[in-house]
């Protein structure tokens, strides 16, 4: 096995790593402060990368600055499904809210399929159209791109809670919902903007990788199940465990597919995974409870 | 059962074993999906239903009862009449593997969701990425309208099998919910501890019911192959095919007999009109973001299904 | 042969040290009271005896057999029932239906399970409602429910959790009637209790936990003047007052 073989691979993961961390820290937010697992995950990614293709090719926006536009509108949508649609069913049992999300989702996902058709499509972003060499390796600049903006949302995110006013709510109402409300926030607010910051993570990176990878209505539910993976590997409910494990896991698929063979490269994700869940259902980084 | 409910009972039994002197192909066919889907939701329904160990991973079980048909078929000359046993079988050790792991390990809710995903998930790679079953082209079964073969030339024989799976899984749930192991199901779903703390192996029994809906779904399987002459991993093992799984026992109502079944009579029809009237404006999968928008009203507004206010309006007493 | 020994149990959850070696018994067809101000240990102690935890360290022996790797369910077989702090009731089946569950363990046959579900319904005065849904019971009901499940399980050993919080004068009373006709038939129960009327006259030995560990043991009359049994209630100033 050629060492530039696994370099590449393991830098090929680490650059896409952006990615997946961005998807889960969106899904771990909406289940760290909600407890709701949001099942149109990934349908909401699709509409991402689709509005960043509307972008481009009717408005000549590219993907790189498009980006905003779609974390923005999905930004919206979250907040409104959250207000109107989750928000009734917040202590209902899980399975009603993981019915619920899967109804999103095959919304989500089917509008879609109506409106763009089945055929998978692509966005050419003029950012992105070179590659760099770093000695024997070599750097797709897109991807590239894409890592540095990933890893700058999610920064920006961290940030967000940490150190605005908003973003502390946030973490108040994830911490303790009662005592929250008790202290006079408007919880049901918190939990729409959470929300709808989750969507919009995962909207941005829905576009983000949109120049990269072909995509189409059907990817939905699967991108869902792979932020699952991530966010049980990482640890439900923490931020650093699902960007670390979003790079986790995208540098083992990257060398599964090295090592194994490209098809089964989410075979490796999938282990990972089922292992946590048997093993150490906290994750790497998550608390119990 | 009161006599209003034997009466109503019987007349749609009779009405449905007589509708193929009367339906042409075209119509039938729309049966035999409403009954086939029928069968699988009351599969499911035993172990997500009555036992609320919610399974987003059933079609699992219809892949591997599917593809163990198919290649005894194929390679071995063996009737899918005889096949379909062993596909069950298989489909049940899947059941037993990823029940035993879930349960043992006190898996519940989101997580054992997560894992029945993560199974079906792994078999379709396995089958797409191994050659002898076909690998991502698949397997295509040939036509031959020989009953031994669990094919028929019209509509009408894939009906009686249709309409047979559905009663023989009705059937069983309704045996079950009467027994021992219904009971004990139904307290498991209701509340886990409670049960455990009067003497509910809980362990033991949520794998019961997961092996037993396991083996009833991969008996499907074989009707599947031969039905649709199609097996493709992306289609067989597929997400899609989960949810359609869920979808009917959910909205008609999950945990209740008729539930499955009265869930298949709502969506199965709304796909043949969307089909029929939407494809020809050239929008595909319209049906679903129907199944999409019910799926919403229903846990939001008739969180237990249509069936419960239907049997209470026609007066069958509690939906049972 | 005490029903039920207990041997220097100990359990710690992360930084709390929950019990602290503790030791007590029951007699077959001896009430006991377990008593203590909150966070004594008392509820996870239950859940030591009815195997939803294991012990760090220590022993627990019912009839003589040691329950450790038991799982409630087997504990239930042999004889040990309990009931919850929160009432669990099913709430989507019916009395009947709640309460078969719980006669299952004995009956041979589910029609046997149903004759008996309706026998220990109607002890527990819950006949008339045997075909209603559990969500509809009132609180006092509920807890009336969860007392007859735990009963048709025919258990040697009941648990009792604060069976009687929540309830007024009027309920307590019919619970603690319940208790004594209960215990009438032969079956030995542990419970804990925070109202001090019904302890004190239902039992006859009382033990007292305070921070993890037994602080004082006897007739429910001298228990009552322990010093010590005050100062863990009450506080130092009030011993004296006492």
């Amino acid at each position: 096995m050629d060492l530039t073989f696994v370099v590449q691979g393991l830098l090929n993961g680490l650059l896409f790593g952006g990615v997946y961390s961005l998807m889960a820290v969106g899904l771990t937010l909406i289940f760290g402060v909600m407890r709701v697992i949001n099942f149109a995950h990934g349908d909401m990614m699709i509409w991402g990368m689709y509005l960043a293709w509307l972008l481009a090719t009717r408005l000549g926006v590219d993907p790189y600055l498009g980006f905003v536009a779609c974390a923005a509108v999905l930004f919206v949508f979250g907040f409104l499904v959250q207000r109107s649609l989750v928000d009734r069913i917040v202590d209902a049992p899980h399975e009603m809210q993981i019915l619920l999300m899967l109804g999103v989702a095959l919304v989500l996902e089917n509008v879609a399929l109506s409106i763009f058709g089945p055929d998978p499509r692509r966005v050419r972003s003029p950012l992105a159209l070179s590659t760099v060499w770093l000695g024997p390796v070599f750097v797709d600049v897109a991807r590239l791109v894409t890592f540095g903006v990933a890893v700058g949302l999610t920064l920006a995110l961290y940030l967000f809670l940490t150190r605005t006013d908003v973003g502390k709510t946030v973490r108040a109402a994830a911490d303790n919902g009662y005592g929250a409300l008790v202290v006079g926030i408007d919880v049901r607010r918190v939990y729409a903007v959470a929300f709808g910051v989750g969507a919009a993570c995962v909207g941005a990176a829905g576009a983000l990788v949109a120049p990269i990878l072909p995509f189409s209505p059907s990817a939905g539910l699967t991108a869902s199940v792979s932020s699952f993976n991530i966010v049980i590997i990482g640890g439900m409910g923490s931020l650093v465990g699902a960007f670390v494990g979003g790079l986790l896991v995208a540098v083992a698929e990257s060398l599964g597919a090295v090592f194994f063979s490209p098809s089964l490269k989410e075979l490796v994700s999938f282990s990972l995974m089922i292992l946590i869940l048997l093993f150490r259902p906290t994750g790497l980084f998550g608390r119990r409870g | 059962m009161t006599a209003l409910h034997r009466g109503l009972l019987g007349a749609a039994l009779a009405i449905l074993v007589a509708l193929p002197a009367v339906l042409g192909s075209r119509a039938l066919s729309v049966f035999v999906f409403i009954f086939f889907y029928a069968y699988l939701g009351q599969a499911w329904n035993l172990v997500s239903g009555y036992g609320g160990q919610l399974s987003a991973g059933h079609a699992a079980f219809v892949g591997v009862g599917a593809y163990t048909t198919t290649m005894l078929a194929m390679h071995a000359g063996v009737s899918p009449w005889l096949g379909m046993f062993a596909g069950a079988a298989l489909a049940a050790l899947l059941g037993a593997v990823v029940g035993f792991l879930g349960f043992r390990f006190g898996l519940r809710g989101f997580y054992f969701v997560l894992l029945t995903v993560a199974a079906a998930e792994v078999c379709r790679i396995v089958a797409l990425n191994t050659d002898a079953v076909g690998g991502a082209v698949g397997l295509y079964i040939p036509f031959t309208g020989n009953a031994w073969q669990l094919q028929f030339q019209d509509n009408r024989g894939y009906y009686y099998v249709a309409l047979a799976l559905m009663l023989l899984a009705t059937g069983v749930v309704a045996l079950v919910e009467r027994s021992r192991l219904g009971a004990y199901l139904m307290a498991i779903r209701e509340d886990e501890d409670a049960a455990e703390a009067l003497g509910v192996d809980t362990l033991r029994y949520k794998l019961v019911a997961l092996v037993l809906s396991a083996f009833l779904t991969g008996l499907g399987g074989a009707f599947y192959a031969n039905y649709l002459f199609s097996l493709q991993p992306n289609a067989v093992f597929g997400i899609p095919l989960s949810v359609d799984i869920i979808l009917r026992p959910v909205v008609g109502g999950s945990g209740t007999l008729m539930g499955p079944i009265l869930g298949s009579f709502i969506l199965s029809p709304l796909a043949e009109l969307s089909r029929t009237y939407f494809a020809r404006a050239g929008l595909v999968g319209t049906h679903l973001v129907a199944y999409g928008l019910l799926l919403i009203a229903v846990v939001l507004f008739l969180p237990r299904g249509a069936y419960p206010p239907l049997a209470r309006a026609l007066g069958l007493g509690r939906p049972r | 042969m005490p029903l039920l020994e207990v041997r220097d149990v100990e359990k710690r959850f992360g930084g709390l040290q929950a019990l602290a070696g503790v030791s007590l018994t029951v007699e077959a067809g001896e009430i006991v009271g377990l008593i203590g101000p909150n966070g004594a240990g008392k509820t996870t102690l239950f859940h030591l005896v009815s195997g939803f935890l294991a012990p760090d360290r220590g022993t627990v022996r019912l009839a003589g057999e040691p329950t450790a790797g038991l799982r409630p369910h087997a504990l239930c077989q042999r004889g040990l029932a309990r009931t919850f702090q929160i009432v669990k009731p099913f709430q989507a089946l019916t009395v009947l239906e709640n309460v078969r569950v719980g006669a299952l363990v004995r009956a041979s046959r589910y029609a046997e399970a149903t004759a008996r579900a309706r026998e220990v319904a109607a002890f527990v005065g819950l006949g008339a409602k045997a075909d209603q849904p559990a969500r509809t019971l009132t609180l006092a009901e509920r807890k009336r429910l969860e007392l007859a499940r735990a009963l048709a399980t025919e258990p040697r050993l009941l648990l009792l959790d604060e069976v009687m919080a929540g309830l007024n004068p009027t309920e307590t009373g019919q619970v603690l009637e319940l208790c004594r006709r209960i215990n009438a038939r032969g079956v030995a129960i542990l419970l804990i209790e925070h109202v001090m009327r019904a302890v004190m006259t239902l039992s006859h030995r009382v033990v007292v936990l305070s921070q993890g560990r037994l602080i004082a043991e006897g007739a429910p009359a001298a228990v009552a003047g322990d010093r010590r049994v005050i100062e863990a209630y009450l506080g130092e100033e009030y011993v004296d007052q006492a």
